[in-house]
């Protein structure tokens, strides 16, 4: 089984008419079904829908309440390298963008963290760019060994693995895994991945079950907004995250809504996504699985993400830097470049602040070694 | 007399346990423990940051309250097990409430799991209220497996619908000599007093304070609820009228035929 058969399934049928021609009943049942189903989900992602916004956001808003109460869950990226098999259109890693390549040693990476750390952080989220060269799973795992020191939560968002590799790592202490399909759309997906391991559609899209299969609790997958129709996207997302949920009902399942930035590619958007589209996903995100993490990164400015806060997002980022090595050398010193512009640059007591007078509780840690 | 509950030699005047996740702050959380005179808080160990540089919530819970670490991100007998050690080993004593859950969407526990849990930390001294599905046949193993308390849910946790599984709650307060404890699900301080009315012996709560406008006087309404309904039990509830009274007695009438 993989959810390539539903994505199969999909393929080809009247797309914009699922999303167009919704009959309102549907979108009504959709906002107080206790159990909403897929064609209600489509429902709310319709253009019909776009009228009931601040409807649909009271709904996801009473959802995150219950199951999220008034936290929320920070924690931060660390780049351990940006060497790159890769040539994804959109990435300021891509292998063919001339940019100065670092991977750090174990004591950097221990510099990194100590850095981090005294921020009060305790969840780490570890990245690499795809090479199976220049950071083995064996080097993540000794990054990851010295980590363990400072921090109770440790994620990773490398190159797709296979389902013994995972098991390493989490044999290791890895706790989540966050992998971002990029784009559902098969076609869309081969045309940005022109070259490289990550052109393999299917390896990828089921790297989230190998990665749950191996024994993550977390698992968080994505699509990245401005490459496909956003609404077939989040469509597809979304029920690839129930499919994960149905078939590993003992691990925690997320989504991440990544907005494209601008990069050392100077990779424009292919579709607009605008700030009203990326409510719509949250709430019908929401509204069709109450337990979803949803994270926000700090690719979205600080106004729209205190906005969007009390609707939907469970997990935010602070302090993040999308550079090699960033925690402890400012970028522009050195000239290292980021994977993407960030737009949100306040730091972790920042973002403290503002949570807190917005009456929610940053949640530094919530999870232990067991 | 004095009415009071006694779990693992304590002594507990006030029957509303409260949980203390998904609160605003840790300010807000201790106002509410405060606020209704709790006397026993739960908390996730997994969210407990002794060395912390931010806030260790342990210092927000008021002196005198019995912490009750749980077992919350257990999926299995052994995680919990190890959870409860990593607890007692860090001085946040030795009550424990097991929380076995392999189910993300319901978060409904693992009976299973959580008895065999049990039968562990029982053997090891520890004082054990498990978190269960109502379940009779279960609660009989785990009075025999050295539980200090059972606690079935009420309804799924943070679902607020209140005492869905009243029957078989009813059933538990009959049969298991325990004290019977409703923990998950309450939303409305009503809630609490029928589950007391029941014969309870306490209920946790958490949720319905977490997300109430003003949860310091939400927890102070469910205090005063819980002790309505402990009073109302002990008082004797009338049972309730039989329905419509029947002058012709079409079964018996027969009886008094000759007169």
């Amino acid at each position: 089984m993989s959810f390539y058969g539903t994505i199969s399934a999909y393929k080809g049928r009247g797309q914009a008419q699922i999303f167009k021609n919704v009959p309102p009943e549907l979108l009504r049942k959709a906002l107080r079904a206790d159990e909403v189903t897929d064609g209600q989900f489509a429902s709310l992602l319709s253009q019909g829908a776009q009228g009931s916004l601040e409807e649909m956001a009271g709904r996801s808003r009473e959802l995150t309440l219950r199951y999220f109460g008034r936290t929320v869950q920070l924690y931060t990226p660390l780049y351990l390298s940006n060497y790159c098999d890769n040539g994804c259109v959109y990435c300021g890693f891509n292998s063919a963008n001339t940019l100065e390549r670092k991977r750090l040693s174990v004591e950097e990476v221990e510099k990194e963290a100590r850095l981090i750390s005294s921020t009060g952080l305790k969840h780490i989220l570890v990245l690499t760019g795809d090479s199976r060269e220049k950071s083995p799973v064996s080097y993540i795992k000794s990054c990851v060994k010295a980590l363990k020191k400072y921090f109770d939560s440790i994620s990773i968002e490398i190159y797709a693995l296979t389902e013994d590799e995972y098991a390493e790592l989490a044999r290791e202490g890895v706790d989540g895994l966050t992998i971002y399909q990029e784009v559902y759309d098969e076609d869309i997906y081969s045309s940005v991945h022109p070259a490289g391991p990550k052109r393999d559609y299917k390896f990828r899209l089921d790297a989230p079950e190998r990665g749950a299969a191996a024994g993550f609790r977390n698992v968080s997958i994505g699509t990245l907004f401005g490459l496909g129709d956003w609404r077939r996207e989040v469509f597809l997302m979304g029920l690839h995250a129930r499919y994960l949920m149905d078939k590993f009902p003992g691990v925690d399942i997320g989504a991440s809504i990544p907005r494209i930035r601008p990069n050392a590619g100077a990779f424009s958007p292919m579709v607009e996504v605008s700030d009203s589209d990326i409510v719509q996903t949250i709430t019908a995100l929401r509204i069709f699985l109450p337990r979803l993490s949803i994270s926000v990164s700090t690719r979205e400015d600080p106004g729209f993400r205190e906005n969007i806060l009390p609707i939907g997002v469970t997990r935010m980022s602070a302090g993040s830097t999308t550079c090699v090595g960033g925690h402890s050398i400012k970028a522009d010193e050195n000239g290292r470049a980021p994977q993407f512009e960030i737009s949100d640059r306040r730091s972790v007591d920042e973002i403290r602040a503002m949570l807190e007078k917005k009456g929610y509780q940053p949640v530094f840690k919530d999870w232990m070694e067991i | 007399m004095e009415d009071v509950l006694i779990i693992g030699g304590k002594r507990i005047a006030n029957r509303l346990f409260i949980g203390t996740g998904k609160f605003s702050s840790y300010s807000i959380m201790r106002q509410v423990l405060e606020g209704a005179r709790a006397e026993v808080a739960t908390v996730a160990l997994r969210r407990v940051d002794a060395g912390s540089k931010t806030d260790n919530i342990m210092d927000h819970i008021p002196a005198g309250c019995i912490v009750m670490p749980n077992t919350s991100g257990a999926r299995n007998a052994d995680e919990a097990v190890r959870i409860a050690r990593l607890a007692k080993a860090s001085g946040a004593g030795s009550w424990v409430k097991i929380e076995v859950i392999q189910d993300n969407r319901y978060l409904l526990p693992d009976n299973i799991e959580t008895l065999k849990a049990t039968e562990i930390l029982a053997k090891e001294g520890f004082t054990v209220l498990p978190y269960m599905n109502p379940d009779l046949s279960v609660a009989r193993r785990l009075v025999d497996a050295g539980a200090a308390a059972v606690m079935p849910l009420g309804s799924p946790i943070g679902s607020n619908m209140g005492l869905r599984t009243r029957e078989l709650v009813s059933i538990m307060v009959r049969e298991i000599k325990l004290p019977v404890i409703v923990d998950a699900g309450l939303g409305k301080p009503s809630d609490a007093c029928q589950c007391m009315e029941l014969g309870c012996a306490a209920v946790l709560v958490n949720t319905a304070l977490a997300i109430a406008e003003d949860p310091v006087n939400m927890a102070k309404a469910f205090a005063l609820a819980v002790s309505a309904g402990r009073l109302a039990y002990l008082s004797g509830i009338p049972a309730e009228a039989p329905g419509e009274a029947n002058a012709s007695s079409p079964l018996t009438g027969f009886l008094r035929k000759d007169s």
